[in-house]
């Protein structure tokens, strides 16, 4: 245990289970990764309460003191609160009693948590400052002598806010965030996340059965982006030929996929429109104005998709501004949390042109609907399935990065991965 | 909350009820070919209930409570909705699936003019190949119609669901 926080720190160095050893071709992916309990427990352990920073939500959605969230690090459901000073604290969901999860609202706004069982109340920093009949009744029962609430508090994580994101590990010597994101990665988030105060639209939440690696292999595969979602191609929105950039940090845990959408329709070339079957030309929407693009970034990329490790990924496409956060919940179950935004500067019409827009993402929309569809569908390859090795095989590895018939950024995660789990 | 406020007044509520019965029966009809055209997954057929500056979209519950705008689907005018039919007619990759709605507790409030202001409960049943049948939405319709040229269309529909936690994906509306 951890003398501080009372999680085990970077997990226990067990070692990895004998019976499953990595293939030695890097560009295959074991089924085991996607459905074995043992490497499931063994991520919480060394990932998600290892050494990262575990993204648990944005200030907008705690804008006020005293603003509350649930949330989650890895599978351990947390309540992220904003206390009365403009502090942030993030600590478990659970309380230090009989075990209780005490916090069963979405979000709300309060000075204390009461847990309903026997009234242990803790503060916004996730102190005990009450325990009922603490002295007992006449003299009789009540707690010990030698408690001390100062030691009962609910197990809490190191936090940091990061331009408007929160942060939360359960590592207590962790880099800076700064540091974390590292240079490049750091540099992108900076444009999606630019300092400039943001309001919250709202959420969506949804469970996808399949395990949470696929999510994050997902937004660093921009292979499938003009194949799986021909509503892109259809209507223009992006081809192959568009200019594409596909940022890896140097270790391989964060990623960008940043493209530029042409001013009006793209060029088709040729080879694009005979691979892509759903281009066709001259089909337009009815409603054209929800592909507007009003410009906001600095930035000559008009989309940026980012994996940041573990949990986390952000969004700036055109004028949609999202985060998702990534629940494991058991090897072939992850719950995601949208979290869709705008600026505080919007006025009433850039606001709706957002809320039109975002018909584009979430677990309705029409890129939405196919990832999820799409990840449900490889899950169920793999429960159903005789065991095989996936491939990610596409592209090299010191190539120029500008393609996006790639899957370098899947590989170097889990060059990462498999140096983080000691597999 | 809202349970009270309508006990409180039971005998208003049911003198409207006789007035609206004949409007009631009308907008059941109404729910039953549109749950139909859904079910059929005719979805071009799907945006001819609506007037041509619609505004259509399901909303979680917990984000209509907090006041957050955000929509699972967010739609203003028909144009939107003919776009929505298209993507799911022809760009769309989803699995095969069987859909059942169910609209029932139909509530007329309101009856102005041509404009009716009313509300009614949701189920959308959804069955993938050798899968169970499993609960998709279970929610609340707000609606505002609009008698035009003597047909009801919807000029606003609030989709409000509780089962706030989707499951996978909403492919098709409600
Ligand atoms: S379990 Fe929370 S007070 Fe007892
Ligand atoms: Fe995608």
């Amino acid at each position: 245990m951890d003398g501080t926080s009372g999680f085990p720190a970077n997990g226990s160095g067990a070692a990895a289970p004998a019976d499953l050893v990595w293939p030695a071709d890097e560009t295959q992916v074991p089924d085991w990764v996607y459905t074995d309990r043992r490497i499931y427990e063994r991520e919480q352990e060394r990932i998600f309460f290892g050494r990262h920073w575990n993204f648990v939500g944005l200030e907008c959605e705690v804008p006020k003191p005293g603003d509350y969230i649930r949330s989650y690090v890895g599978e351990v459901p947390v309540v992220v609160t904003r206390d009365m000073e403009g502090g942030f604290h993030v600590f478990e969901n659970r309380c230090a009693h009989r075990g209780a999860e005490y916090c069963r609202e979405y979000r709300g706004n309060t000075e204390r948590f009461v847990c309903p069982y026997h009234n242990w109340t803790y503060d916004l920093a996730g102190d005990l400052v009450a325990v009922p009949f603490r002295r007992g009744v006449k003299g009789k029962g009540g707690m010990p002598p030698g408690f001390d609430m100062t030691e009962h508090g609910l197990r809490k994580f190191k936090v940091s806010a990061y331009r408007g994101v929160i942060f939360a590990t359960a590592c207590e010597d962790m880099e800076p965030v700064e540091d974390y994101l590292g240079p490049g990665i750091r540099e992108q988030f900076d444009i999606i996340f630019d300092g400039t105060e943001q309001v919250l639209l709202g959420l969506h939440r949804n469970i996808l059965p399949g395990n949470w690696k696929l999510y994050q292999e997902n937004l660093k595969d921009p292979y499938h982006a003009t194949l799986l979602h021909t509503y892109l191609t259809t209507f223009g929105l992006f081809v192959t030929s568009n200019e594409s950039d596909i940022m890896v940090d140097p270790i391989g845990r964060h990623s960008a996929l940043l493209s530029r959408r042409p001013q009006g329709r793209p060029d088709v070339s040729e080879e694009d429109s005979a691979q892509i079957a759903a281009y066709r030309e001259g089909l337009k929407l009815n409603d054209e104005s929800v592909l507007n693009f009003v410009r906001e970034f600095d930035s000559s990329w008009s989309g940026a998709a980012m994996t940041i490790w573990p949990n986390m990924t952000a969004l700036r496409q055109t004028n949609i501004l999202n985060t998702r956060l990534i629940v494991p919940r058991g090897p072939d179950e992850l719950m995601m949390i949208w979290a869709v935004f705008g600026r505080a500067s919007d006025d009433e019409e850039m606001t709706r042109h957002r809320l039109r827009q975002n018909n584009i993402f979430g677990p309705g929309g029409f890129l939405g609907i196919e990832d999820n569809e799409a990840l449900k569908f490889v899950q169920d390859g793999l429960r159903r399935s005789m065991p095989r090795v996936g491939l990610a095989l596409l592209g090299d590895d010191e190539e120029e990065t500008d393609t996006i018939i790639t899957e370098r950024a899947i590989r170097a995660m889990y060059r990462y991965y498999r140096e983080t789990m000691a597999l | 909350m809202s349970g009270t406020a309508t006990a409180d007044k039971p005998r208003e509520a049911r003198a409207d009820r006789a007035a609206f019965r004949d409007l009631r029966l009308e907008i059941e009809e109404f729910h039953y070919d549109y749950a139909d055209a859904l079910e059929r997954g005719e979805v071009e057929q799907w945006c001819e209930f609506f007037t041509d500056d619609a505004f259509y979209c399901i909303v979680a519950r917990d984000n209509h409570e907090s006041g957050l705008p955000l929509g699972l689907v967010y739609c203003e005018g028909k144009g939107m909705l003919k776009d929505r039919a298209f993507a799911l007619r022809n760009t769309e990759m989803y699995a095969p699936r069987y859909l059942n709605l169910q609209i029932n507790n139909v509530r007329v409030h309101e009856a102005a003019g041509t404009t009716i202001r009313a509300e009614a409960n949701y189920l959308l049943l959804e069955t993938l190949v050798e899968e169970p049948s499993r609960i998709q939405q279970v929610g609340k319709y707000y609606d505002v119609f609009e008698r035009v040229d003597g047909r009801l269309l919807i000029a606003e529909r609030k989709c409000v669901y509780d089962s706030v936690v989707i499951n996978n994906c909403l492919v098709f509306p409600v």
